[in-house]
């Protein structure tokens, strides 16, 4: 109660007291993988994402929080324009993707999609082997040679730490694996396109402890050669994981800023309120 | 103070049970009654027709003598005929069901066709054996060919098949696709590589329903003047022909009694015929369905 009070009151201490922390941790600026500027989304009337202004930047993991229908998943669904499936989306403003506007006319959202890969809420592997679904983009962007494919799963089922599980029954469907080795099995399938950037749109929230712990290990280790965006809706996990954290709140952005920060002192009363469980 | 008087239940309990036993007996009558039917019919056919069901039966022309009439020109009739609203229905009838559930936007317009299509399964043959008349026989110059009747049955099973068609496509979840869309995979690759694997099962099971059905048509045929006996084979798409219900029509509508069980043999292979079709479309519906 006493921090809190201090804490409120006293602004200017706690700038300067950022401005002291800054230089130690040696924070370098990374370039910007997506400039998000004066994004608005509506879904029919509805407002959902209002002047949006963020930089997505290289090799962070940049958590996304807040409560329910805040706009965090429409947001990372919009990286990606998956959110145009929703046939009565309209948007203004820019989001741009290394220096261009994703939802410039001439920019073909295949393209995008090759670059910016996604793993879903729910695990969703195809009814197929486990070869096939994570050769599945390799072979849509048509990459038929198979010792190239049998090259391409075998890494990319490392990278998503799940080869030594599946190396014996590659054939078999992938509907047989457990919900925790499901969902690996879609973060290969997206590393199997060699994309740049990986949207994870509550990639945990269907899975058990352990298997959670897994992914979370594995975001871990894949931020050093990708840029991840991560909604979650369990906060240890942003402050786990993350080296940014965005905090969402009606389709606006309250704070955007270092994981650390965010979550040892916020700037904004609402952010506070929510990390410390008040609500939401 | 309960609103609930114990005696008060227990008074009322008995007619309860009495009326809850009534519509258990009722129900299982119901479910009797047809089944009895099925029964009666397939006896009568049965023992009126196993005994002119021979090599010869299936061998020989129609004929004056019902000891000669056979059913080979009506069975390869019927054959060439789903040889013809096979391809036709189903190209026709799938692709339609792909447009509307894939590519259309949600409209006025595609509401309306939407609409109409539910509309027009449930229009009488009769009315689709006029407009394959009008269309296909006489515009087109079809006449009473395989192709003219071939193609008024298409358009008559198309409605079941499309709406089939588009349940079969609706039901492979919406995560699949998102999860191929989210690789850069286009609307077409897609669709030929996780929708339509998916909802194969789906559509063929419909499709030979509607197939089946066709096959037991008449009144299209009536219509287009399609010859009830004939005493050759159809050598193309083009040439006149006859199918196994006519033919059991016009045999059954004679005045000689054993013409009866000349009909009744008919229907036994016309019988054979769709009980094979429905078991591949079963057969195709528990081998390949897939669950998510």
């Amino acid at each position: 109660m006493v921090e809190l009070m201090i804490k409120n009151s006293d602004q200017i201490n706690m700038k300067s007291q950022k401005q002291a922390v800054s230089p130690m941790i040696n924070r370098v600026e990374k370039n910007t993988v997506f400039g998000t500027k004066n994004f608005n989304l509506w879904y029919g009337e509805h407002h959902a994402l209002k002047d949006i202004q963020l930089d997505i930047k290289e090799n962070d993991v940049t958590a996304i929080i807040g409560p329910s229908g805040c706009g965090k998943s429409t947001y990372i669904k919009a990286l990606n324009r998956m959110v145009e499936l929703v046939p009565i989306v309209k948007t203004s403003g820019e989001i741009n993707y290394r220096g261009r506007n994703i939802f410039d006319s001439s920019y073909e959202v295949e393209e995008l999609r090759t670059k910016v890969g996604m793993v879903f809420q729910k695990p969703n592997p195809f009814p197929k082997s486990i070869y096939d679904n994570i050769a599945y983009g390799p072979r849509i962007h048509g990459i038929k040679n198979k010792k190239i494919l049998d090259e391409i799963v075998e890494k990319s089922l490392r990278g998503a730490a799940i080869w030594d599980e599946v190396k014996d029954r590659l054939n078999q469907n992938a509907y047989g694996l457990s919900g925790g080795q499901q969902q690996r099995i879609c973060i290969a399938r997206c590393l199997a396109i060699e994309p740049d950037v990986i949207l994870m749109d509550e990639p945990t929230s269907a899975l058990d402890p352990i298997s959670t712990l897994k992914v979370e290990e594995l975001v871990q280790e894949l931020k050093d050669n990708y840029s991840i965006v991560i909604v979650t809706h369990n906060m240890q996990q942003a402050a786990r994981i993350s080296d940014k954290t965005a905090f969402f709140l009606n389709g606006e952005v309250v704070e955007f800023d270092y994981t650390d920060k965010i979550f040892s002192t916020p700037r904004d009363g609402r952010t506070e309120d929510y990390i410390s469980g008040r609500f939401g | 103070m309960r609103y609930i008087d114990d005696t008060v239940v227990m008074k009322r309990m008995k007619s309860r049970l009495k009326v809850n036993k009534f519509w258990k007996a009722i129900f299982f009558i119901a479910t009797s009654l047809a089944l009895l039917a099925l029964v009666i019919l397939l006896i009568r056919i049965l023992s009126q027709g196993m005994s002119y069901l021979n090599w010869d039966f299936f061998n020989n022309f129609g004929s004056r003598f019902a000891e000669k009439a056979g059913i080979k020109a009506a069975l390869i009739g019927s054959i060439y005929l789903m040889l013809v609203i096979a391809p036709v229905s189903m190209i026709l009838g799938v692709g339609t069901a792909i447009y509307l559930e894939e590519y259309a936007k949600r409209n006025k317009f595609t509401d309306f066709i939407q609409m109409n299509i539910s509309n027009l399964a449930g229009v009488p043959s009769i009315v689709f054996g006029l407009l394959g008349l009008t269309i296909f026989a006489r515009m087109l110059f079809l006449g009473k060919s395989i192709l003219a009747a071939g193609l008024t049955m298409s358009l008559l099973i198309l409605p079941v098949i499309i709406v089939a068609a588009q349940e079969a496509i609706r039901a492979v979840p919406k995560e699949q696709r998102e999860a191929s869309y989210g690789m850069g995979a286009t609307k077409w690759q897609t669709i030929t590589r996780v929708v339509l694997p998916a909802a194969i099962p789906g559509i063929l099971t419909g499709s030979i329903l509607a197939l089946s059905r066709a096959v037991g048509e008449t009144a299209p045929l009536v219509v287009l003047g399609i010859p009830v006996i004939l005493q050759f084979l159809p050598d193309s798409l083009l040439s006149e022909f006859t199918t196994l219900p006519l033919q059991i029509y016009d045999w059954a509508k004679r005045p000689q009694e054993e013409f009866q069980f000349v009909a009744a043999a008919g229907i036994i292979v016309l019988m054979g015929l769709l009980v094979v079709m429905n078991s591949i479309a079963i057969f195709i519906r528990n081998k390949f369905q897939k669950r998510y």
